[in-house]
């Protein structure tokens, strides 16, 4: 385990070191001038030198780059060129907006995924498994952003139960649930459409075991051999699926907070990339790398603990 | 396990239901915003909506141009101009204080402008402050400034943000916490969501204004804006972004729309230094390829003024000039061949906004039927400003100038993007700007908006409307804008 442990950090920091090469020349060799983007059009020469030299644009490219490194590994990452105040104070207004929706939509994608899909895997070949079936191949064809604009229509519009999309800020807890009831269910229905079906195909594999069998005929229920026997045995495929829709989530995030227009990471590194602004840019790329990166060394935890085999190989 | 989830989700829904939008506040209102600044002040960014939010409501600046274009007294209560045009003496109001109790005098003017001038200076309109020699303070109440050659724009330039008067103290912080003279001071920002102005209780003319409170909501989807408006989140969307949308609001008795002018031309620019359209005949042809009556239909869902040249149609100078190459495909495919560039292929590097998306699509069509080969790319505008406009690798664009008097484009020489280089035409903006009398120099701009539509420099399409969805009950709003900002001192709210 402790070496297992070893190679995951090693692993880790080679990903963001690779992640933080390819940010940082993406960013530099796409078309783009910071300056020219801030002072717009009218903006004469002089004023756009000045500009470059105080956002430091002047500096070599390797300077700049190790700078960067050697800044950030020191917890400083820069100062934002269109915002003018730290990287770490804007992701920090940001984050609990990003994560909190992420989290309710993971919570929520996991519920519906695994009752649909568990369910349909019941109904093997009956009404309810086809029913399921279709929804979620709706659910899959549907775009997210395009689902958030019909709920926005009918609960904000017409029905007038819920706001149309800002976040009021956890000050007001109430208000604040409510500002994230539609983008959190915009986010999980896309998503447990896939983890639904990936749920039902593995349950029904599990349910062809001998030991389903065994459990049924010792006299459990069908709902605790479900429960009990079925969905443990299923849980490897499906939580390899939720480590890549936790990833998909963070990054789904860009989409849905700007239709909800929800001040989170996603509307800003949106912002960011359309104003070059490269610090920016280039923290929140990493940050998103590190997610992705946990998200899936979590994945790799689990697995030891649901199948102990997998531990004498890890 | 579902039976709990069941438990726990009805209280929320309950929750949900019974609390519905609150009732807007009569001496309250909440505006839409479609583009989100990422910095509070407009003598260090360019930001279109930091001037619509701030200008002349947070700052403000010696003169200010009325909704008309008239220049009229601000932070300087009156002006002195000497015989030769070249010395202003300002008189500045007395008694204003800066929202964090400063008090305002001729040291601000002072710092503000040399601010601007000096050779760290990132002020995104810089050049407007080039003819000025010297500023003196006579006293606290009176400054001097002195130019080096007569600029006719220069009260009118005094009345923009760029020029806004600010304070030393407080002058490295307005990027995020703004301190100015005006009517609304800052109440709260938080970035990417919402920006909260009260009412300047201290202001000179307070009685004049009618909101307490203006809470700017950033909202950057279209139908994300329209939804909101719906739903009665939104009291004012003043710069609403799809003409497509309006008529579900038009057809509403809640709200009010309204469809104003601004200051931004729209062409289908032509790289002029480059073949073919350094050659006259090529670009005439294409003025003659394009139906700007179509492209106003299919752009603008028909809500947009065609223009002839480069010069606002609610301007005092304005001469209608969209007739001089009626669209005719025949003539237009007659003169491509003349030229030699029959079945060449052109391509049209178009920024990411609809107006310039949509128009592309059409005049690539009409360019299709005269004969030539359009290719349409749309990119995005990091890349629009590099490879467009910094290095001129181009050879059509369309770009919307939203400057006022911002015909001097074509007097910038052969390094802007136009890539127009034309003595007899600077010689002609120099006599404009320098042109004291307003009768004279109207005859001058009108000779000028001849002479760019005879030499066909670029296919000028139409103006840039001011769109605007308002409840009924908010009053007050310009209806058309002169300049970047929007004065909120008359606009009220009755709920």
């Amino acid at each position: 385990m402790g070496y297992f442990l070893i190679r995951r950090t090693v692993g880790f920091v080679l990903t963001l070191l690779a992640v933080s090469v390819v940010v940082f020349a993406v960013m530099n060799v796409l078309p783009g001038d910071p300056a020219l983007t801030i002072l717009g059009l009218d903006a004469t020469e002089d004023a756009l030198d000045a500009l470059r030299e105080q956002l430091g644009l002047n500096q070599p490219l390797l300077t700049r780059y190790f700078l960067w490194i050697w800044n950030a590994v020191q917890g400083d990452f820069g100062i934002s060129h269109s915002f003018r105040v730290p990287v770490s104070t804007l992701i920090g207004e940001r984050l609990p907006m990003t994560i909190s929706l992420a989290v309710a939509g993971m919570f929520f994608t996991l519920i519906i995924a695994l009752t649909l899909g568990i369910g349909a895997a019941a109904r093997h070949r009956k009404f309810g498994d086809w029913g399921v079936m279709l929804i979620s191949q709706l659910g899959i064809a549907i775009p997210a952003f395009w689902l958030s604009i019909l709920l926005v229509m009918l609960f904000a519009v017409k029905l007038r139960w819920l706001p149309p999309g800002g976040f009021a800020g956890w000050s007001d807890p109430v208000a604040a649930m409510r500002s994230l009831i539609l983008p959190t269910i915009s986010l999980a229905l896309v998503q447990s459409a896939v983890l639904a079906r990936v749920t039902r195909s593995s349950a029904l594999e599990v349910m062809r075991q001998d030991f389903v069998r065994t459990a049924r005929a010792s006299g459990l229920s069908r709902r605790r051999v479900l429960w009990r026997h079925v969905l443990p045995n299923a849980l490897v495929p499906i939580v390899t699926i939720v480590g890549m829709q936790f990833a998909a989530l963070v990054t789904g995030t860009i989409v849905i907070e700007n239709v909800f227009y929800l001040p989170g990471l996603g509307r800003l590194i949106f912002q960011s990339i359309a104003n070059r602004d490269l610090p920016t840019v280039q923290a929140l790329v990493m940050l998103f790398a590190a997610i992705v990166v946990t998200a899936n060394f979590i994945v790799d935890l689990l697995y030891v603990v649901i199948d102990p085999r997998l531990k004498a190989r890890a | 396990m579902s039976g709990h989830l069941k438990n726990s989700t009805l209280p929320i829904l309950a929750l949900t239901l019974g609390l519905g939008a609150f009732a807007a506040n009569a001496d309250t209102i909440r505006v839409g915003m479609q583009q989100e600044p990422t910095s509070l002040d407009p003598t260090t960014d360019a930001t279109a909506s930091i001037d619509s939010m701030l200008t002349m409501n947070v700052f403000e600046s010696l003169t200010v141009v009325a909704e008309n274009g008239e220049v009229k007294p601000n932070l300087a209560t009156s002006w002195d101009v000497s015989e030769d045009g070249l010395t202003y003496t300002f008189q500045l109001a007395s008694g204003v204080k800066f929202h964090d109790g400063s008090d305002f005098d001729a040291e601000d003017v002072l710092f503000s402008f040399n601010r601007a001038m000096a050779e760290d200076s990132v002020n995104p309109s810089k050049g407007i402050f080039k003819p000025i020699e010297k500023i003196t303070a006579i006293d606290p109440q009176t400054v001097e400034i002195k130019l080096t050659n007569k600029d006719a724009f220069f009260l009118f330039n005094m009345g923009q943000g760029d020029s806004s008067i600010v304070a030393a103290e407080t002058a490295d912080t307005n990027n995020t916490n703004p301190i100015g003279t005006g009517p609304f001071k800052l109440d709260s920002w938080t970035r990417g969501d919402k920006l909260t102005l009260v009412k300047n209780t201290d202001y000179r003319d307070a009685d004049a204004v009618a909101l307490d409170k203006v809470e700017f909501r950033f909202i950057s989807d279209a139908a994300a804006a329209t939804a909101a408006m719906m739903a009665e989140e939104l009291d004012a969307f003043p710069g609403f972004p799809a003409p497509e949308l309006l008529p579900q609001f038009e057809a509403d008795p809640r709200f009010r729309v309204n469809i104003g002018s601004t200051e931004g031309e729209v062409i289908l620019a032509m790289n002029n230094a480059k073949p073919p359209f350094d050659n006259i005949e090529v670009r005439r042809a294409v003025s003659t390829a394009i139906n700007r009556e179509e492209i106003i239909e299919g752009a603008m869902y028909g809500q947009a003024v065609p223009i002839g040249s480069f010069y606002p149609p609610h301007g005092t100078a304005y001469v209608d000039l969209t007739g001089a190459y009626p669209h005719d495909t025949e003539k237009a495919k007659e003169m491509f061949t003349e030229a030699g560039v029959a079945g060449t292929t052109m391509t049209l590097r178009v920024p990411p906004f609809p107006y310039a998306m949509r128009s592309a699509e059409i005049i690539q069509a009409e360019l299709s039927a005269a004969g030539i080969d359009a290719k349409v790319e749309n990119v995005e505008w990091g890349f629009w400003l590099e490879e467009v406009y910094k290095k001129k690798n181009y050879d059509m664009t369309i770009i919307a100038h939203t400057s006022p008097n911002d015909m001097g484009n074509f007097a910038r020489g052969p390094d802007y993007f136009y890539g127009y280089d034309d003595e007899k035409f600077t010689a002609l903006w120099d006599a404009i700007r320098t042109e004291a009398d307003p009768a004279k120099r109207d005859d001058l701009l009108k000779e000028g908006q001849q002479y760019l539509s005879d030499q066909a420099v670029h296919g000028f399409l139409f103006q840039m409307p001011l769109l605007g969805v308002f409840r009924t009950g908010v009053e007050g709003y310009w209806a058309s804008s002169p300049v970047l900002y929007m004065p909120l001192k008359g606009v009220s709210n009755a709920g």
